[in-house]
Protein backbone atom coordinates (compact mmCIF):
# COMPACT_ATOMS: atom_id res chain seq x y z
CA UNK A 1 0.00 0.00 0.00
CA UNK A 2 1.06 3.47 -0.94
CA UNK A 3 1.74 6.20 1.33
CA UNK A 4 -1.06 7.84 2.37
CA UNK A 5 -1.36 11.62 2.79
CA UNK A 6 -3.31 14.24 2.84
CA UNK A 7 -4.45 16.37 -0.11
CA UNK A 8 -5.34 19.30 2.45
CA UNK A 9 -2.02 19.39 4.42
CA UNK A 10 -0.61 19.42 1.10
CA UNK A 11 -2.49 22.36 0.13
CA UNK A 12 -1.25 24.75 3.23
CA UNK A 13 2.02 23.72 2.29
CA UNK A 14 2.26 24.54 -1.12
CA UNK A 15 0.54 27.85 -0.80
CA UNK A 16 2.55 29.18 2.06
CA UNK A 17 5.60 27.92 0.00
CA UNK A 18 4.40 29.98 -3.23
CA UNK A 19 3.73 32.73 -0.35
CA UNK A 20 7.32 33.33 0.29
CA UNK A 21 7.85 34.07 -3.46
CA UNK A 22 4.93 35.78 -4.73
CA UNK A 23 3.91 38.46 -2.51
CA UNK A 24 0.76 38.96 -4.73
CA UNK A 25 -0.60 36.39 -2.99
CA UNK A 26 -3.39 36.73 -0.97
CA UNK A 27 -5.28 34.04 1.37
CA UNK A 28 -9.53 33.68 2.44
CA UNK A 29 -11.10 31.68 4.35
CA UNK A 30 -14.51 31.73 5.85
CA UNK A 31 -14.13 30.46 9.09
CA UNK A 32 -12.78 27.04 8.45
CA UNK A 33 -9.07 28.34 8.30
CA UNK A 34 -7.85 25.15 10.80
CA UNK A 35 -10.13 22.43 8.31
CA UNK A 36 -9.04 23.82 5.00
CA UNK A 37 -5.45 23.99 5.87
CA UNK A 38 -5.11 27.98 5.04
CA UNK A 39 -4.20 28.90 9.15
CA UNK A 40 -0.95 27.74 7.77
CA UNK A 41 -0.68 30.84 5.54
CA UNK A 42 -1.95 32.82 8.15
CA UNK A 43 0.72 31.89 10.79
CA UNK A 44 3.35 32.04 7.49
CA UNK A 45 2.25 35.72 6.28
CA UNK A 46 -0.58 37.24 8.60
CA UNK A 47 -1.13 40.58 6.74
CA UNK A 48 -2.01 38.38 3.54
CA UNK A 49 -5.15 36.63 4.73
CA UNK A 50 -8.57 37.74 5.63
CA UNK A 51 -10.86 35.58 7.68
CA UNK A 52 -13.91 36.99 6.37
CA UNK A 53 -16.16 34.92 8.94
CA UNK A 54 -19.07 32.50 8.18
CA UNK A 55 -20.07 35.04 5.13
CA UNK A 56 -18.78 32.40 2.32
CA UNK A 57 -20.88 34.82 -0.47
CA UNK A 58 -18.63 38.16 1.48
CA UNK A 59 -15.45 36.01 1.15
CA UNK A 60 -15.69 35.27 -3.29
CA UNK A 61 -16.70 39.09 -3.06
CA UNK A 62 -13.62 40.40 -1.28
CA UNK A 63 -11.66 37.93 -3.55
CA UNK A 64 -13.23 39.19 -6.51
CA UNK A 65 -11.98 42.77 -5.80
CA UNK A 66 -8.58 41.93 -4.54
CA UNK A 67 -8.30 40.26 -7.87
CA UNK A 68 -9.39 42.96 -9.47
CA UNK A 69 -6.52 45.10 -8.29
CA UNK A 70 -3.78 42.83 -9.39
CA UNK A 71 -4.03 40.14 -6.37
CA UNK A 72 -3.49 36.27 -6.41
CA UNK A 73 -6.53 35.17 -4.48
CA UNK A 74 -6.67 31.92 -2.52
CA UNK A 75 -10.14 31.30 -1.43
CA UNK A 76 -11.04 28.46 0.42
CA UNK A 77 -14.18 26.79 2.70
CA UNK A 78 -15.52 23.69 2.43
CA UNK A 79 -16.97 22.32 -1.31
CA UNK A 80 -20.97 22.37 -0.39
CA UNK A 81 -20.36 26.48 0.93
CA UNK A 82 -17.88 27.66 -1.50
CA UNK A 83 -19.99 26.20 -4.50
CA UNK A 84 -23.38 26.43 -3.16
CA UNK A 85 -23.83 29.58 -0.72
CA UNK A 86 -21.67 31.18 -2.85
CA UNK A 87 -22.62 30.04 -6.48
CA UNK A 88 -24.23 33.82 -7.31
CA UNK A 89 -20.90 35.50 -5.95
CA UNK A 90 -18.77 33.15 -7.72
CA UNK A 91 -20.96 33.42 -11.50
CA UNK A 92 -21.26 36.95 -11.68
CA UNK A 93 -18.61 38.52 -9.42
CA UNK A 94 -15.43 36.30 -10.35
CA UNK A 95 -16.33 34.04 -13.93
CA UNK A 96 -17.71 36.65 -15.53
CA UNK A 97 -15.03 38.79 -15.08
CA UNK A 98 -12.44 36.07 -15.38
CA UNK A 99 -10.87 37.05 -12.38
CA UNK A 100 -7.45 35.99 -11.10
CA UNK A 101 -9.21 33.62 -8.24
CA UNK A 102 -8.36 30.37 -7.00
CA UNK A 103 -11.35 28.60 -4.89
CA UNK A 104 -9.62 25.55 -3.17
CA UNK A 105 -12.45 23.84 -1.59
CA UNK A 106 -11.81 20.79 1.52
CA UNK A 107 -14.17 18.42 2.35
CA UNK A 108 -15.74 17.59 -0.73
CA UNK A 109 -18.50 14.29 -1.52
CA UNK A 110 -20.18 11.98 0.62
CA UNK A 111 -16.37 11.16 1.68
CA UNK A 112 -17.36 13.94 4.48
CA UNK A 113 -18.86 11.00 6.53
CA UNK A 114 -20.37 11.93 9.30
CA UNK A 115 -21.71 15.01 9.02
CA UNK A 116 -24.44 13.81 6.47
CA UNK A 117 -25.85 15.71 3.74
CA UNK A 118 -25.53 19.30 4.60
CA UNK A 119 -21.65 18.82 4.45
CA UNK A 120 -21.43 16.78 1.77
CA UNK A 121 -20.49 18.54 -1.66
CA UNK A 122 -22.33 15.90 -4.59
CA UNK A 123 -23.14 18.59 -6.82
CA UNK A 124 -20.19 21.14 -6.66
CA UNK A 125 -18.23 19.49 -9.81
CA UNK A 126 -21.92 20.30 -12.06
CA UNK A 127 -22.14 23.83 -10.25
CA UNK A 128 -18.84 25.00 -11.28
CA UNK A 129 -18.35 22.60 -14.55
CA UNK A 130 -21.13 24.61 -16.10
CA UNK A 131 -19.61 28.28 -15.68
CA UNK A 132 -17.95 29.72 -19.01
CA UNK A 133 -14.44 30.24 -18.33
CA UNK A 134 -14.30 28.42 -15.03
CA UNK A 135 -11.65 25.55 -14.86
CA UNK A 136 -11.99 22.42 -12.63
CA UNK A 137 -9.57 20.39 -11.22
CA UNK A 138 -9.70 17.47 -8.77
CA UNK A 139 -6.39 15.72 -7.45
CA UNK A 140 -6.22 12.44 -6.55
CA UNK A 141 -3.44 12.45 -4.33
CA UNK A 142 -0.81 14.79 -2.25
CA UNK A 143 1.75 15.28 -4.86
CA UNK A 144 -0.59 15.98 -7.52
CA UNK A 145 -1.99 18.41 -5.12
CA UNK A 146 0.92 20.52 -4.59
CA UNK A 147 1.77 20.20 -8.85
CA UNK A 148 -2.10 21.64 -9.25
CA UNK A 149 -1.95 24.76 -6.49
CA UNK A 150 1.51 26.21 -8.06
CA UNK A 151 -0.45 25.65 -11.35
CA UNK A 152 -3.24 27.26 -10.61
CA UNK A 153 -1.10 30.21 -8.73
CA UNK A 154 0.93 30.78 -11.86
CA UNK A 155 -2.25 30.51 -14.55
CA UNK A 156 -4.41 33.48 -15.01
CA UNK A 157 -8.28 33.29 -14.60
CA UNK A 158 -10.29 31.34 -11.96
CA UNK A 159 -10.16 28.07 -10.90
CA UNK A 160 -12.23 25.46 -8.83
CA UNK A 161 -9.67 22.55 -7.26
CA UNK A 162 -11.74 20.10 -5.17
CA UNK A 163 -9.91 19.06 -2.16
CA UNK A 164 -11.17 15.90 0.37
CA UNK A 165 -11.41 15.47 3.64
CA UNK A 166 -9.56 11.93 4.43
CA UNK A 167 -5.71 11.18 3.10
CA UNK A 168 -5.17 9.25 0.11
CA UNK A 169 -2.09 7.37 -1.22
CA UNK A 170 0.76 8.97 -3.15
CA UNK A 171 0.31 8.01 -6.79
CA UNK A 172 2.68 10.41 -8.50
CA UNK A 173 6.13 11.26 -8.13
CA UNK A 174 6.91 14.23 -5.89
CA UNK A 175 8.15 16.39 -8.89
CA UNK A 176 5.34 15.80 -11.23
CA UNK A 177 3.92 19.04 -13.40
CA UNK A 178 0.28 19.34 -13.63
CA UNK A 179 -1.03 19.37 -17.33
CA UNK A 180 -4.37 21.00 -18.01
CA UNK A 181 -6.96 19.51 -20.04
CA UNK A 182 -4.36 16.59 -20.64
CA UNK A 183 -5.77 12.87 -18.88
CA UNK A 184 -3.32 10.65 -17.19
CA UNK A 185 -3.40 6.89 -18.07
CA UNK A 186 -2.26 5.21 -14.95
CA UNK A 187 -2.58 1.55 -16.98
CA UNK A 188 -2.84 0.55 -20.18
CA UNK A 189 -5.71 -1.90 -21.29
CA UNK A 190 -7.52 -3.21 -24.58
CA UNK A 191 -11.19 -4.44 -23.41
CA UNK A 192 -12.57 -1.84 -20.94
CA UNK A 193 -11.81 1.57 -19.79
CA UNK A 194 -12.27 3.27 -16.52
CA UNK A 195 -11.90 7.03 -15.78
CA UNK A 196 -11.89 8.25 -12.29
CA UNK A 197 -11.11 11.53 -10.01
CA UNK A 198 -9.86 12.19 -6.82
CA UNK A 199 -11.06 9.20 -3.70
CA UNK A 200 -11.91 7.12 -6.89
CA UNK A 201 -8.54 7.07 -8.59
CA UNK A 202 -7.04 4.27 -6.15
CA UNK A 203 -10.63 2.48 -6.04
CA UNK A 204 -10.17 1.93 -9.76
CA UNK A 205 -6.61 1.32 -9.94
CA UNK A 206 -7.93 -1.93 -7.10
CA UNK A 207 -10.21 -2.76 -9.47
CA UNK A 208 -8.02 -2.87 -12.82
CA UNK A 209 -5.77 -5.55 -10.17
CA UNK A 210 -9.71 -7.53 -9.61
CA UNK A 211 -10.28 -7.36 -13.30
CA UNK A 212 -6.69 -8.88 -14.08
CA UNK A 213 -7.58 -11.53 -12.37
CA UNK A 214 -10.30 -12.05 -14.34
CA UNK A 215 -8.49 -11.76 -17.29
CA UNK A 216 -10.01 -8.44 -17.58
CA UNK A 217 -8.14 -5.97 -19.61
CA UNK A 218 -9.04 -2.67 -17.91
CA UNK A 219 -7.21 1.04 -18.95
CA UNK A 220 -7.73 3.23 -16.20
CA UNK A 221 -7.40 7.21 -16.65
CA UNK A 222 -7.24 10.01 -14.07
CA UNK A 223 -9.51 13.03 -15.45
CA UNK A 224 -8.22 15.13 -12.56
CA UNK A 225 -8.95 18.30 -15.08
CA UNK A 226 -12.79 17.33 -14.94
CA UNK A 227 -12.66 20.92 -17.12
CA UNK A 228 -11.10 21.52 -19.89
CA UNK A 229 -11.41 17.39 -20.25
CA UNK A 230 -8.79 15.47 -22.31
CA UNK A 231 -11.68 14.72 -25.39
CA UNK A 232 -8.75 13.07 -27.03
CA UNK A 233 -7.96 10.51 -24.58
CA UNK A 234 -11.38 10.23 -24.31
CA UNK A 235 -11.95 9.29 -28.19
CA UNK A 236 -8.68 7.11 -27.98
CA UNK A 237 -9.99 5.16 -25.28
CA UNK A 238 -13.51 4.52 -27.55
CA UNK A 239 -11.40 3.12 -29.78
CA UNK A 240 -9.07 0.94 -28.07
CA UNK A 241 -12.03 -0.38 -25.51
CA UNK A 242 -15.60 -1.21 -25.98
CA UNK A 243 -16.61 0.09 -22.39
CA UNK A 244 -16.45 2.90 -20.44
CA UNK A 245 -16.95 3.48 -17.01
CA UNK A 246 -17.04 6.70 -15.07
CA UNK A 247 -16.02 7.24 -10.89
CA UNK A 248 -16.91 9.89 -8.92
CA UNK A 249 -17.80 10.82 -5.68
CA UNK A 250 -20.57 13.27 -7.24
CA UNK A 251 -23.98 12.97 -8.40
CA UNK A 252 -23.64 11.46 -11.96
CA UNK A 253 -25.56 14.67 -13.27
CA UNK A 254 -23.34 17.21 -14.13
CA UNK A 255 -19.57 15.75 -13.20
CA UNK A 256 -17.02 13.49 -14.56
CA UNK A 257 -19.52 11.12 -16.09
CA UNK A 258 -21.01 13.35 -17.99
CA UNK A 259 -18.68 15.12 -18.83
CA UNK A 260 -17.20 12.15 -20.67
CA UNK A 261 -20.43 10.94 -21.95
CA UNK A 262 -21.06 14.28 -23.71
CA UNK A 263 -17.60 13.44 -25.89
CA UNK A 264 -18.01 9.94 -26.17
CA UNK A 265 -21.75 10.63 -27.56
CA UNK A 266 -20.18 13.05 -30.22
CA UNK A 267 -17.57 10.99 -31.24
CA UNK A 268 -17.80 7.39 -31.08
CA UNK A 269 -20.75 6.05 -28.89
CA UNK A 270 -19.53 3.16 -26.75
CA UNK A 271 -21.76 1.93 -23.89
CA UNK A 272 -20.68 4.10 -21.10
CA UNK A 273 -21.83 3.25 -16.87
CA UNK A 274 -21.64 5.96 -14.68
CA UNK A 275 -20.84 5.17 -11.23
CA UNK A 276 -21.48 8.38 -8.68
CA UNK A 277 -24.24 8.99 -6.50
CA UNK A 278 -27.12 8.72 -8.19
CA UNK A 279 -29.90 11.09 -8.42
CA UNK A 280 -30.13 10.68 -3.96
CA UNK A 281 -29.52 12.65 -1.66
CA UNK A 282 -26.75 12.00 1.24
CA UNK A 283 -26.49 10.86 4.89
CA UNK A 284 -24.32 10.52 7.95
CA UNK A 285 -21.81 7.56 8.35
CA UNK A 286 -18.16 6.36 7.86
CA UNK A 287 -17.07 7.35 4.36
CA UNK A 288 -16.24 3.52 4.26
CA UNK A 289 -20.44 3.09 4.87
CA UNK A 290 -21.24 5.19 2.64
CA UNK A 291 -18.63 3.99 -0.12
CA UNK A 292 -20.62 0.56 0.09
CA UNK A 293 -24.33 1.37 -0.35
CA UNK A 294 -23.23 4.17 -3.05
CA UNK A 295 -20.62 1.52 -4.90
CA UNK A 296 -18.03 3.45 -4.85
CA UNK A 297 -15.70 0.48 -4.17
CA UNK A 298 -12.86 -1.58 -6.33
CA UNK A 299 -15.57 -4.47 -6.03
CA UNK A 300 -18.28 -2.89 -7.17
CA UNK A 301 -16.36 -1.22 -10.29
CA UNK A 302 -14.59 -4.25 -11.17
CA UNK A 303 -18.05 -6.22 -11.02
CA UNK A 304 -19.79 -3.24 -13.28
CA UNK A 305 -17.19 -3.80 -16.09
CA UNK A 306 -17.55 -7.08 -16.26
CA UNK A 307 -21.35 -7.08 -16.48
CA UNK A 308 -20.66 -3.67 -19.18
CA UNK A 309 -18.37 -5.97 -21.33
CA UNK A 310 -21.27 -8.93 -21.28
CA UNK A 311 -23.86 -5.75 -22.54
CA UNK B 1 -22.35 74.33 -9.15
CA UNK B 2 -24.52 75.69 -12.00
CA UNK B 3 -22.07 73.88 -14.40
CA UNK B 4 -23.47 70.17 -12.24
CA UNK B 5 -26.59 71.02 -12.20
CA UNK B 6 -26.19 71.50 -16.41
CA UNK B 7 -24.59 67.85 -16.31
CA UNK B 8 -27.21 66.27 -14.33
CA UNK B 9 -29.58 67.46 -16.80
CA UNK B 10 -27.30 66.07 -19.65
CA UNK B 11 -27.38 62.71 -17.76
CA UNK B 12 -30.74 62.34 -16.61
CA UNK B 13 -31.53 63.28 -20.71
CA UNK B 14 -29.36 60.69 -21.96
CA UNK B 15 -30.49 58.42 -19.58
CA UNK B 16 -34.11 58.51 -21.47
CA UNK B 17 -33.22 58.70 -24.46
CA UNK B 18 -30.86 55.54 -23.61
CA UNK B 19 -33.67 53.99 -22.26
CA UNK B 20 -36.67 54.49 -24.41
CA UNK B 21 -34.52 53.34 -27.63
CA UNK B 22 -33.05 50.35 -25.88
CA UNK B 23 -36.97 49.44 -25.23
CA UNK B 24 -36.10 48.17 -21.33
CA UNK B 25 -33.97 49.45 -18.36
CA UNK B 26 -34.61 50.96 -15.54
CA UNK B 27 -35.03 55.12 -15.61
CA UNK B 28 -36.77 55.12 -11.57
CA UNK B 29 -33.05 54.54 -9.66
CA UNK B 30 -31.41 55.55 -13.05
CA UNK B 31 -32.65 59.11 -12.18
CA UNK B 32 -32.19 59.11 -8.33
CA UNK B 33 -28.51 58.51 -7.82
CA UNK B 34 -27.58 60.86 -10.73
CA UNK B 35 -26.09 63.67 -8.65
CA UNK B 36 -24.05 61.55 -7.00
CA UNK B 37 -22.44 59.58 -9.87
CA UNK B 38 -21.62 63.59 -11.58
CA UNK B 39 -20.43 64.63 -8.18
CA UNK B 40 -17.64 61.75 -7.82
CA UNK B 41 -16.74 61.72 -11.83
CA UNK B 42 -16.26 65.54 -11.87
CA UNK B 43 -15.34 66.85 -8.36
CA UNK B 44 -14.46 64.36 -6.41
CA UNK B 45 -13.15 61.05 -7.89
CA UNK B 46 -9.19 60.72 -8.75
CA UNK B 47 -9.64 58.90 -12.51
CA UNK B 48 -8.09 58.84 -15.89
CA UNK B 49 -10.20 58.12 -19.07
CA UNK B 50 -7.10 57.55 -21.55
CA UNK B 51 -5.93 55.13 -19.01
CA UNK B 52 -9.24 53.17 -17.29
CA UNK B 53 -6.77 50.49 -15.28
CA UNK B 54 -4.70 53.35 -13.78
CA UNK B 55 -3.56 51.90 -10.78
CA UNK B 56 -3.65 54.66 -8.39
CA UNK B 57 -7.12 55.58 -10.10
CA UNK B 58 -10.26 55.93 -7.71
CA UNK B 59 -12.54 52.71 -7.68
CA UNK B 60 -16.45 53.40 -8.55
CA UNK B 61 -18.64 50.35 -7.99
CA UNK B 62 -22.19 50.78 -8.68
CA UNK B 63 -23.62 47.41 -6.71
CA UNK B 64 -27.32 48.59 -7.66
CA UNK B 65 -26.55 47.65 -11.25
CA UNK B 66 -30.01 47.82 -13.02
CA UNK B 67 -28.88 52.03 -12.40
CA UNK B 68 -26.28 51.63 -15.08
CA UNK B 69 -27.85 53.83 -17.70
CA UNK B 70 -26.70 56.97 -15.25
CA UNK B 71 -22.94 55.54 -14.76
CA UNK B 72 -22.72 54.78 -18.52
CA UNK B 73 -23.90 58.23 -19.68
CA UNK B 74 -21.55 59.83 -17.03
CA UNK B 75 -18.45 57.43 -18.21
CA UNK B 76 -19.06 58.59 -22.38
CA UNK B 77 -19.23 62.29 -21.44
CA UNK B 78 -15.73 61.81 -19.40
CA UNK B 79 -14.57 60.14 -22.84
CA UNK B 80 -14.23 56.28 -21.40
CA UNK B 81 -16.07 55.71 -24.97
CA UNK B 82 -17.63 57.24 -27.89
CA UNK B 83 -21.41 58.49 -27.52
CA UNK B 84 -22.83 56.67 -29.70
CA UNK B 85 -22.64 53.37 -28.13
CA UNK B 86 -25.21 54.99 -25.61
CA UNK B 87 -28.03 54.74 -27.85
CA UNK B 88 -27.32 50.99 -28.18
CA UNK B 89 -27.57 50.24 -24.86
CA UNK B 90 -28.86 46.35 -24.15
CA UNK B 91 -28.12 45.27 -28.35
CA UNK B 92 -26.60 42.36 -29.45
CA UNK B 93 -23.21 43.17 -29.99
CA UNK B 94 -22.66 46.69 -28.02
CA UNK B 95 -20.26 46.91 -25.19
CA UNK B 96 -22.80 48.00 -22.94
CA UNK B 97 -24.61 45.56 -21.10
CA UNK B 98 -28.05 45.99 -19.57
CA UNK B 99 -26.07 45.50 -16.55
CA UNK B 100 -22.08 46.29 -15.64
CA UNK B 101 -19.52 43.79 -16.99
CA UNK B 102 -16.22 44.43 -15.97
CA UNK B 103 -14.91 42.84 -19.44
CA UNK B 104 -17.03 44.52 -21.72
CA UNK B 105 -16.85 48.43 -20.74
CA UNK B 106 -13.84 50.90 -20.35
CA UNK B 107 -14.23 52.12 -16.90
CA UNK B 108 -16.32 49.72 -15.50
CA UNK B 109 -15.00 48.42 -12.52
CA UNK B 110 -16.72 45.03 -11.66
CA UNK B 111 -20.05 42.86 -13.02
CA UNK B 112 -22.61 43.55 -11.03
CA UNK B 113 -26.80 43.01 -11.00
CA UNK B 114 -27.20 40.59 -8.89
CA UNK B 115 -27.62 42.84 -5.80
CA UNK B 116 -25.96 42.07 -2.61
CA UNK B 117 -22.29 41.84 -4.34
CA UNK B 118 -21.07 44.97 -4.82
CA UNK B 119 -19.97 45.62 -1.18
CA UNK B 120 -17.62 42.86 -0.40
CA UNK B 121 -16.01 43.35 -4.34
CA UNK B 122 -15.53 47.09 -2.72
CA UNK B 123 -14.00 45.85 0.87
CA UNK B 124 -11.67 43.57 -1.14
CA UNK B 125 -10.54 46.25 -3.56
CA UNK B 126 -9.90 49.08 -0.12
CA UNK B 127 -7.72 46.02 1.18
CA UNK B 128 -5.89 45.72 -1.51
CA UNK B 129 -5.34 49.64 -1.64
CA UNK B 130 -4.28 48.88 2.15
CA UNK B 131 -2.05 46.20 1.36
CA UNK B 132 0.01 47.80 -1.33
CA UNK B 133 -0.17 51.39 0.93
CA UNK B 134 -1.82 53.07 -2.07
CA UNK B 135 -3.97 56.53 -1.58
CA UNK B 136 -6.80 55.68 -3.52
CA UNK B 137 -10.48 55.51 -2.30
CA UNK B 138 -13.12 53.39 -2.61
CA UNK B 139 -16.61 54.60 -3.95
CA UNK B 140 -19.66 52.14 -3.86
CA UNK B 141 -23.34 52.84 -4.69
CA UNK B 142 -26.23 50.55 -3.07
CA UNK B 143 -29.71 50.68 -3.21
CA UNK B 144 -32.31 50.92 -0.43
CA UNK B 145 -33.99 47.68 -1.33
CA UNK B 146 -30.85 45.96 -1.96
CA UNK B 147 -29.78 46.24 1.07
CA UNK B 148 -32.14 43.46 1.81
CA UNK B 149 -29.46 41.21 0.56
CA UNK B 150 -28.11 39.57 3.57
CA UNK B 151 -24.47 39.92 1.41
CA UNK B 152 -24.36 43.32 2.15
CA UNK B 153 -25.08 43.49 6.06
CA UNK B 154 -22.04 40.22 5.89
CA UNK B 155 -19.60 42.93 3.93
CA UNK B 156 -21.13 45.70 6.48
CA UNK B 157 -19.15 43.72 9.10
CA UNK B 158 -15.85 43.21 7.26
CA UNK B 159 -15.82 46.81 6.18
CA UNK B 160 -15.60 47.49 9.84
CA UNK B 161 -13.45 44.65 10.87
CA UNK B 162 -10.92 45.72 8.79
CA UNK B 163 -11.00 49.57 9.22
CA UNK B 164 -11.61 50.38 5.79
CA UNK B 165 -11.59 54.57 5.78
CA UNK B 166 -10.35 54.14 2.36
CA UNK B 167 -14.00 52.54 1.26
CA UNK B 168 -17.20 55.41 1.08
CA UNK B 169 -20.48 53.73 0.58
CA UNK B 170 -23.34 55.86 -0.61
CA UNK B 171 -27.20 53.85 0.19
CA UNK B 172 -29.51 55.81 -2.80
CA UNK B 173 -32.43 55.88 -0.54
CA UNK B 174 -35.12 56.78 -2.64
CA UNK B 175 -37.50 54.40 -0.45
CA UNK B 176 -39.35 52.20 -3.38
CA UNK B 177 -38.33 49.02 -4.58
CA UNK B 178 -39.92 47.02 -7.35
CA UNK B 179 -42.66 45.78 -5.50
CA UNK B 180 -43.64 48.70 -3.60
CA UNK B 181 -41.88 51.31 -0.65
CA UNK B 182 -39.42 49.19 1.33
CA UNK B 183 -40.73 49.84 4.21
CA UNK B 184 -44.32 48.33 3.45
CA UNK B 185 -41.98 45.39 2.05
CA UNK B 186 -38.92 44.53 4.51
CA UNK B 187 -38.74 47.55 6.72
CA UNK B 188 -35.25 48.19 7.09
CA UNK B 189 -35.29 51.25 9.03
CA UNK B 190 -34.18 53.01 11.19
CA UNK B 191 -30.76 53.41 8.24
CA UNK B 192 -28.75 55.23 10.61
CA UNK B 193 -28.46 53.79 13.62
CA UNK B 194 -28.50 50.37 11.91
CA UNK B 195 -25.28 51.16 9.45
CA UNK B 196 -23.51 52.84 13.43
CA UNK B 197 -24.21 49.75 14.97
CA UNK B 198 -22.44 47.72 12.18
CA UNK B 199 -19.63 50.45 13.35
CA UNK B 200 -19.86 52.74 10.20
CA UNK B 201 -19.63 56.23 10.12
CA UNK B 202 -23.10 57.55 8.72
CA UNK B 203 -23.96 61.05 6.97
CA UNK B 204 -27.04 62.32 5.53
CA UNK B 205 -27.42 64.44 2.95
CA UNK B 206 -30.20 65.39 0.39
CA UNK B 207 -28.95 63.01 -2.30
CA UNK B 208 -30.26 65.57 -5.40
CA UNK B 209 -27.96 68.45 -3.80
CA UNK B 210 -24.50 68.57 -5.12
CA UNK B 211 -23.48 71.26 -2.07
CA UNK B 212 -24.51 68.72 0.46
CA UNK B 213 -22.66 65.34 -1.34
CA UNK B 214 -19.42 67.42 -2.28
CA UNK B 215 -19.25 68.13 1.39
CA UNK B 216 -19.99 64.93 2.80
CA UNK B 217 -17.79 63.18 0.35
CA UNK B 218 -14.63 65.39 1.50
CA UNK B 219 -15.81 64.87 5.23
CA UNK B 220 -15.82 60.79 4.54
CA UNK B 221 -12.20 61.61 3.59
CA UNK B 222 -11.48 62.77 6.99
CA UNK B 223 -12.77 59.81 8.87
CA UNK B 224 -9.97 57.45 10.03
CA UNK B 225 -10.05 53.83 11.21
CA UNK B 226 -13.48 52.96 9.58
CA UNK B 227 -15.34 53.04 6.79
CA UNK B 228 -18.09 56.14 6.17
CA UNK B 229 -21.83 55.66 4.89
CA UNK B 230 -23.74 58.28 3.02
CA UNK B 231 -27.18 57.88 3.06
CA UNK B 232 -28.57 59.86 0.41
CA UNK B 233 -32.14 60.94 0.41
CA UNK B 234 -33.24 60.46 -3.07
CA UNK B 235 -36.37 60.46 -5.25
CA UNK B 236 -37.14 57.63 -7.74
CA UNK B 237 -37.52 59.01 -10.82
CA UNK B 238 -36.19 62.44 -9.85
CA UNK B 239 -36.74 65.01 -12.36
CA UNK B 240 -39.48 63.36 -14.49
CA UNK B 241 -43.06 64.24 -12.92
CA UNK B 242 -44.93 61.49 -14.10
CA UNK B 243 -41.89 59.11 -13.00
CA UNK B 244 -41.32 60.33 -9.57
CA UNK B 245 -42.08 58.43 -6.50
CA UNK B 246 -43.59 55.55 -8.82
CA UNK B 247 -42.43 51.62 -9.06
CA UNK B 248 -44.60 51.65 -12.33
CA UNK B 249 -40.85 53.39 -13.61
CA UNK B 250 -38.75 51.06 -11.75
CA UNK B 251 -37.91 48.69 -15.42
CA UNK B 252 -40.67 50.16 -17.39
CA UNK B 253 -38.90 52.31 -20.95
CA UNK B 254 -40.84 55.17 -21.80
CA UNK B 255 -42.64 55.08 -25.12
CA UNK B 256 -41.41 57.84 -27.55
CA UNK B 257 -44.21 60.42 -26.38
CA UNK B 258 -43.25 60.12 -22.72
CA UNK B 259 -39.24 60.07 -23.54
CA UNK B 260 -40.24 63.58 -25.66
CA UNK B 261 -42.58 64.96 -22.76
CA UNK B 262 -39.84 63.65 -20.01
CA UNK B 263 -37.09 65.38 -22.43
CA UNK B 264 -38.76 68.53 -22.13
CA UNK B 265 -39.35 68.90 -18.28
CA UNK B 266 -35.67 67.72 -17.86
CA UNK B 267 -34.55 71.06 -19.96
CA UNK B 268 -36.93 73.22 -18.42
CA UNK B 269 -35.85 72.62 -14.89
Amino acid sequence: MAELKSLRDTYGETIVELGKSNPNIIVLDADLSFSTRTHRFKEAFPNRFFNLGVAEADMMGTAAGLASCGKTVFASTFAVFATGRAWDQVRLGIVYSKLNVKIVASHSGIEVGEDGYSHQAIEDIALMRVLPAMRVIVPCCANQTRAVIRFVAKEKGPFYVRLIKHSLPILYPEDMEFKLGQATTLKQGKDITIGAIGSMVPRTLEAHKILKTKGISAKVIDFASVKPIDEEAIKQACDETRGFITCEDHTTAGGLGDAVAQVILAHHPIPHLRIGIQGIFGESGTSQDLYEKHGLTANHIAEKAEKLLKY
Amino acid sequence: MDDLKQIARETRKDIIQMIELAGSGHPGGSLSCVEIIVALYYKIMRHNPKNPKWPERDRFILSKGHAVPTLYSVLSRKGYFPREWLWKLRKAGNPLQGHPHLLSTPGIEASTGSLGQGLSIANGMALAGKLDNKDYRVYAIIGDGEIGEGAIWEASMSSKRYKLDNLCAILDHNGLQIDGSIQAIKDPYPLKPKWEAFGWEVLEVNGHSFNELLIAFSEAKKIKGKPTMIIANTVKGKGVSFMENDILWHGKAPSHEQAEQAINEIEHS
